[in-house]
């Protein structure tokens, strides 16, 4: 079972964590992201998260997909929360099942890695100063 | 044809909108909707080849467009 959803209301890592295992599974690995306190030096109030949602399920799923393909996992699920979220909060959620730890730590490892690197999601960073900005503008990749 | 113009984050803010409807001449590339988009007000501050994609797969200036397609405008990605 794979599954890839962008959602919109806190995620429940208890819930998803239930979903993944499975008895065929000695080893069930999560990965949560949170929102930090500072970025950079500056003092951050929440983070405002926005996607490309249908591109960005599209290309979760496909990075699922590959997971399975090189690491040969029973279970996998990627939730991304979008919308203003406070400090600590759960922003994303990946969770892998399989027979043994070491290939469930390494699809972890891949499914985030790639996860960042191509889901159309984006930041914008609130501060404790009022001010706002947009993380990674500027720096892109062009075609 | 008409193609619909996607804009996110950034590239939303410094056009002032997320959506807009397009016309183009048949056999349109890419890179005639980024040179129509670089003329709108606010577009200098996109980079000059923004990655884009199509139907939501990643394209190249070259790939071709057809009636109804959605071209949308990808800023730097940052999820996580």
């Amino acid at each position: 079972m794979m599954r890839a959803s962008i959602v919109r209301d806190p995620i429940d890592v208890g819930s998803l964590t239930r979903e993944a295992a499975s008895d065929s599974c000695g080893a069930t690995a999560v990965f949560l992201g949170t929102v930090r306190s500072t970025n950079e030096g500056r003092e951050v109030d929440g983070i405002e998260y926005s996607a490309y949602e249908e591109m960005a399920e599209r290309e979760m799923t496909a990075i699922l997909g590959e997971a399975s393909a090189k690491f040969v996992i029973r279970n996998g699920i990627v939730e991304h929360r979008i919308g203003v979220l406070a400090v600590g909060d759960v922003s994303i959620a990946v969770v892998v099942a399989h027979p043994h730890r070491h290939h469930a730590m390494d699809a972890l490892r891949y499914i985030i890695d790639q996860t960042k690197a191509r889901a159309t999601i984006w930041k914008l960073e609130h501060y404790t100063d009022g001010s706002r900005a947009w993380v990674g503008a500027g720096s892109g990749k062009s075609q | 044809m008409t193609v619909t113009v996607r804009l996110f984050a950034s590239y939303a803010e410094s056009l002032g909108k997320s959506e807009l409807s397009l016309e183009v001449g048949n056999g349109a590339t890419v890179a005639d909707v980024v040179k129509a988009v670089a003329a709108l007000p606010g577009a200098d501050r996109l980079p000059p080849s923004p990655l884009v994609a199509v139907n939501c797969s990643y394209a190249t200036a070259k790939t071709g467009l057809n009636d109804g397609d959605e071209v949308a405008f990808i800023p730097p990605v940052a999820g996580g």
